[in-house]
């Protein structure tokens, strides 16, 4: 029987891209999660998890094979696992994953890159590793987590997968022809 | 004049360029204006409104006169610009050149052209303003034109973050940077120059024991090697806003050769803790007739153009000022080699220097100058003698105002200081700033490293860290009194030069009643050219002041205005030009619409096909009606996914959509849809769209797509301010799902061949949902119809959907069907009475849409009560109807207004308005939704139609809104 196949919110744009000291790549978060606990099961949330308390604002968790992101008030993202069976009369458990664009801009001019798209102040003592933000890219809202010293990864829309990339191109065009001249 | 072996770039590459189509030689390091200046080139530039001569008359970023067009880029200033080899500079405003330009008759005719010539002078006949006066006036005045072309040119936007900002790189900057600097802050050093230093660069007293510049380059080694310091050259600070968000703008690469990618200009939002303002202070020019004359200049400038670029202002110079500057500059120009033709000092008493063997007037005025297109002779009158003195130069030393204008632009305004005789910022004027330097009133060099170091040690004090240690070298710590404002009245005395205002303006001003600064301002265009009157805004206070017998601060000031110096709009919107402008939404379909020659839409974000053309089609109505009757009469295929999903859940989901939505939600069973309605707060719809039931507390509510974050926000507000009561949580989950309609009467045929359930009426009937396995995947179908033909709306997760709609639309054809896009939708729509935000455009109500009956009445909603008003349920309102032309091939327009059959197409006698109108392939004929006075009582009756805007017109029957199967059988089914 013919089944259905998976496309990449990336196909066709031609990733990785590379520019400006900075590389672009798709990222396969694998499945990705909205939890938002239910009032009062904060902490049944948190037994469901194994002992796991959801993440402080700007914060992430690794939480056994994938992590939690603080991705809003009372809320987080679990990405890179499937929630524990039951967490779902604790807390609003919906499907994230088909809906983001997940790449990861890494390199030492990915810093530079950054700072022409996004509002945050990316100072290691402010945006270490493992910090994460809802922010705006140019236009565009976006998770940010700091992955590496010089890794971010950003998850947007899936369908502004397109303006992702050129956004985050002409940075790099930018960023690259300042090092040339 | 460029003098062998002096300034700091002696021996550096040449340079060529090009100036009014002439091929001139600078230097690197040269600005536009001192390359200028070395090639003996005086004249520049004509003025705004009187087309006089001009030259240069600073050597920094507050110059009024010497502005030319560089490649295309009009409004630059010389004194910023850096030339670069085969550089193109012009000047601008005169025709046909710069040396005979006939519009200076405008200088003849000065004596009628004064300040508010115009409002007075052609106020007759009315309509001569708009076609010939206001071209002609604006012909005649003006500065550098744009080129009316797009420009192509890269610029970018970007953010930077510090603790500690400083705006200035001169003695008390630098003092600044280096303590916060050392102390461990993170620093940002930002400096309008290319070469950090300021005055340091231009004046050749030592410090420390050894010559300015090389005090400062040590200073910058030292910091350039910091890791927490960052140097900004070129980048001017704008703005100073609220929440401590500075703006800042850098030149990237207008001082280059063109180089590919590279902007042109980058402008960068900075937040910072804390501030440390060390813009130092702008020097100003005597006021006497002629003072604008190619060759006059401010005397810092002479300096600067002498000591920083080794160019002399002239061969034989003189000086005129009201302080002790005046003998610096002597002093400069005769260790130059240049002769000093006179120091005229305005004060009757001062001291000489024992050192100075220049000629000294004491007690001089300057009452002319003479030369046409440059200074040759200077008229001076002392003790009742008139002397004409030999000059191709004439420095000006007016005095210093300090640049404060950063710490006024939160609402503070300057306050004289009666000892500097300045006005200074006053304190706290910026909360996170200190004011440093000469931007503060200092005038020596000691005085401003001694006033970075302690703004740096307040600023670090303030950030928690310090404290501010650093050795101050030694360096000249002078400080004479300040100058006092010396006016010499007569013809052409300028005050503004960039917007030719003279002291006549402003005793007009004063004469006229408009004795407020603001006012006199306003009246006379003082300070309002794209200098903001950096040179001569306090000069134009003291104009003012004089002319009404006050002290100079009486008369209040103007406000400072971001931004500092003009920043291009180009650079200020970076990124968004073409599809910049916004993101772009695109469906899973997007790329198999367009491999199929579909035309898309912007809706909302979104891009969707508008229809989708197969061979031999050459108009849109040819595609969108071949769609329409496949969707009637075998199965269609739409993209879904762009209308919102909202996912709900809670124990108290029910409750909430009870209270967001006009009819009941709480009531419908798992595994059933309903369309609900939206009302805003004040009683009129919002936004209309289904509402399925997944489980006990689990619902999907969807929107429309253009109204989906609306409706989003809309609900969030209502969870989390108004009903907080309610335990529930709310997520998009628009992005997730790709969902696709199948419609038509082979729907159930389509769907059943990907999905894997019983899609029977008895399994599924009308308004049921259930989730089912679409080719293995985990999916949703939906039982709806927006056509009003059998419908099914399946949903997969959205890394399945391109997959899923090429699949979808191969069987469909099979079936003989195919896709159809948002015209037949549309059209399916309309023939169904359906409604969209055409309709729902935000002044109507549910009783307007004949949906009345959706709004409960046993329970409360947003905008029940205001619903209920009795002005919203009148009879005469504006009501949903069908349109049917008699003639039905005569088109129904939507925006055409309704007019009872015999009346007069005017407004008095409107009776309604056309939302939305089509040709229906199926009935053949074209059709329309209004909105009509009483409209449901009128069915039957002919109205008029009139479309002025098309001019057409044509009479329709009044018909009931649903044209197609009304009682909905064949979705039923």
């Amino acid at each position: 029987m013919a089944r259905l196949i998976a496309t990449s919110p990336f196909e066709g744009l031609d990733l990785p891209l590379e520019g400006g000291g900075a590389t672009l790549r798709a990222a396969g978060p694998g499945p990705v999660w909205s939890i938002a606990p239910f009032r009062g099961r904060e902490a049944a949330v948190a037994r469901d998890l194994g002992g796991v308390a959801l993440p402080e604002p700007g914060r992430s968790v690794a939480w056994g094979e994938g992590r939690l992101l603080w991705s809003g008030p009372g809320r987080a993202l679990l990405v890179g696992a499937d929630p524990p069976a039951g967490l779902s009369a604790h807390a609003a458990l919906v499907a994230q994953g088909d809906g983001i664009a997940c790449a990861v801009l890494e390199g030492p001019g990915a810093r530079a890159v950054l700072a022409r798209l996004v509002p945050l102040d990316l100072r290691e003592g402010v945006f270490g590793v493992g910090a994460t933000a809802r922010t705006l890219l140019v236009h565009m809202p976006v998770q940010i987590t700091r992955i590496a010293s010089a890794a971010w990864e950003i998850m947007a829309m899936r369908s502004m997968a397109g303006t992702l990339v050129e956004e985050v191109r002409r940075a790099m065009r930018h960023v690259g022809a300042r090092t040339r001249a | 004049m460029r003098l062998a072996g002096r300034g700091l770039y002696a021996g550096a590459r040449p340079v060529a360029f090009r100036f009014d189509g002439a091929t001139l030689r600078g230097v690197e390091g040269d600005t536009l204006a001192s390359a200028l200046l070395a090639e003996g080139v005086r004249l520049v530039g004509r003025s705004f409104k009187y087309h006089r001569p001009r030259g240069i008359l600073s050597a920094g970023p507050e110059e009024p006169n010497a502005l030319v067009t560089v490649e295309g880029v009009p409004n630059t200033r010389a004194t910023v610009q850096e030339i670069w080899e085969g550089m193109e500079a012009r000047s601008q405003n005169a025709r046909p050149s710069l040396s005979f330009d006939w519009m200076a008759m405008n200088d003849r005719l000065s004596a009628f052209l004064g300040a508010g010539f115009y409002y007075k002078t052609f106020m007759w006949p009315r309509s001569f303003w708009e076609r010939v006066y206001e071209p002609f006036i604006r012909r005649a005045a003006g500065l550098g034109a744009l080129t009316g072309l797009p420009d192509g040119a890269p610029f970018e936007k970007a953010w930077a973050f510090c603790d500690l900002l400083v705006i200035g790189a001169g003695p008390a900057g630098l003092a600044a940077a280096l303590a916060a600097g050392r102390a461990g802050a993170d620093v940002i050093l930002a400096d309008e120059g290319p070469r950090m230093g300021g005055r340091l660069l231009a004046e050749w007293d030592r410090v420390g024991g050894e010559a300015p510049h090389l005090w400062a380059e040590a200073v910058l080694a030292e910091l350039a090697s910091m890791p927490n310091v960052r140097l900004m050259p070129r980048t001017t600070v704008t703005a100073a806003h609220d929440g401590r968000m500075f703006a800042a703008l850098e030149r990237v690469g207008l001082h280059r050769a063109p180089v590919p990618d590279l902007p042109l200009e980058c402008f960068w939002r900075i937040h910072a803790r804390h501030a440390i303002l060390a813009s130092g202070a702008i020097e100003r020019p005597m006021v006497f007739p002629g003072n604008d004359r190619p060759g006059v200049m401010l005397a810092g400038a002479v300096r600067a153009y002498l000591n920083h670029w080794g160019v002399a202002a002239g061969k034989r110079v003189a000086v005129y000022g009201a302080h002790d500057d005046i003998h610096r500059t002597a002093r400069d120009l005769r260790a130059a080699g240049i002769e000093v033709a006179a120091v005229i000092d305005a004060r009757r008493e001062a001291a000489v220097p024992d050192r100075a063997d220049w000629p000294v007037i004491l007690g001089g005025r300057v009452t002319g100058t003479r030369g046409r297109l440059g200074l040759r002779r200077v008229v001076v009158e002392a003790a009742g003698e008139r002397r004409v003195i030999e000059a191709d130069a004439l420095a000006l030393a007016g005095g210093w105002t300090p640049s404060v204008h950063l710490a006024c632009h939160l609402g503070a305004r300057p306050r004289w200081d009666e000892g500097r005789g300045a006005f200074l910022a006053p304190p706290g004027a910026v909360p996170w700033m200190e004011v440093a330097g000469a931007a503060a009133g200092e005038t020596s060099t000691a005085a401003c490293l001694r006033s970075g170091l302690a703004a740096a040690g307040a600023a670090l004090e303030a950030l928690g860290r310090g404290p501010a240690r650093l050795d101050l070298p030694d360096a000249e710590d002078g400080a004479g009194a300040p100058a006092p404002f010396v006016i010499v009245p007569g013809s052409k005395a300028f005050v503004d030069f960039q917007n030719d205002v003279t002291v006549k303006d402003i005793r007009l001003a004063a004469q006229e009643g408009f004795v407020a600064a603001e006012h006199m301002k306003r009246y006379t265009t003082h300070g309002m050219a794209t200098d903001q009157g950096k040179t001569g805004g306090v000069l134009g206070l003291a104009v003012l002041a004089e002319a009404l017998g006050q002290p100079v601060d009486a008369a209040g000031t103007t406000t400072f205005r971001p931004p500092y110096t003009p920043v291009s709009i180009a650079a200020m919107g970076a990124g968004g030009e073409g599809h910049g402008f916004a993101p772009r939404r695109l469906p899973t379909s997007h790329a198999a619409a367009v491999a199929r020659g579909a035309p898309v839409v912007e809706a909302g974000l979104w891009y969707r096909p508008l229809f989708f053309p197969i061979s031999g089609e050459t108009h849109w109505r040819e595609s969108c009606d071949r769609e329409v009757l496949t969707v009637r009469g075998r199965v269609g295929v739409c993209d879904v996914s762009t209308l919102g999903k909202i996912d709900v859940q809670g124990p108290d989901a029910a409750a909430l959509l009870d209270f967001v939505y006009s009819n009941t939600m709480s009531s419908l069973p798992v595994g059933r849809v309903r369309y609900g309605l939206m009302l805003r707060e004040d009683g009129h719809v919002m936004d209309d769209g289904t509402c399925a039931r997944l489980g006990e507390g689990h619902f999907v509510v969807t929107t429309t797509t253009a109204a989906a974050g609306q409706v989003m926000r809309h609900m969030d507000w209502a969870a989390q301010v108004l009903r907080p009561d309610l335990d529930v949580q709310l997520l998009s989950a628009t992005e997730e799902w790709a969902q696709f309609a199948v419609a038509g009467p082979l729907a159930r045929d389509l769907a059943a061949s990907v999905v894997e359930a019983d899609l029977s009426d008895a399994a599924l009937p009308f308004m049921g949902c259930v989730a089912a396995p679409v080719m293995g995947v985990p999916g949703r179908v939906f039982r709806i119809s927006f056509s009003g033909e059998l419908g099914f709306e399946i949903a997969v997760p959205a890394r399945f959907g391109a997959s899923l709609w090429r699949l979808l639309v191969a069987q469909a054809e099979s079936l003989g069907g195919g896709p159809y896009g948002l015209e037949a939708l549309n059209v399916l729509r309309i023939e169904k009475g359906f409604l969209t935000h055409a309709e729902l455009h935000g002044r109507t109500t549910a009783f307007d849409l004949g949906l009345e009956r959706m709004v409960a009445k046993g329970k409360d909603c947003i905008g029940w009560a205001a619903s209920r008003r009795p002005g919203l349920l009148e009879e005469e309102r504006e009501r949903l109807v069908g349109l049917r032309p008699l003639a039905p091939e005569a088109p129904v327009t939507a925006g055409a207004h309704l007019y009872r059959r015999d009346d007069p197409a005017t407004r008095e006698n409107g009776q309604g308005y056309v939302t939305s109108a089509c040709w229906s392939p199926v009935l053949r004929t074209h059709l329309g939704l209004a909105f009509l006075r009483r409209g449901p009582q009128r069915h039957g009756e002919v109205v008029r139609l009139v479309d002025g805007l098309r001019g057409h017109e044509t009479l329709c029957e009044v018909v009931p809104p649903a044209f197609y199967d009304p009682e909905g059988g064949r979705m039923r089914g």
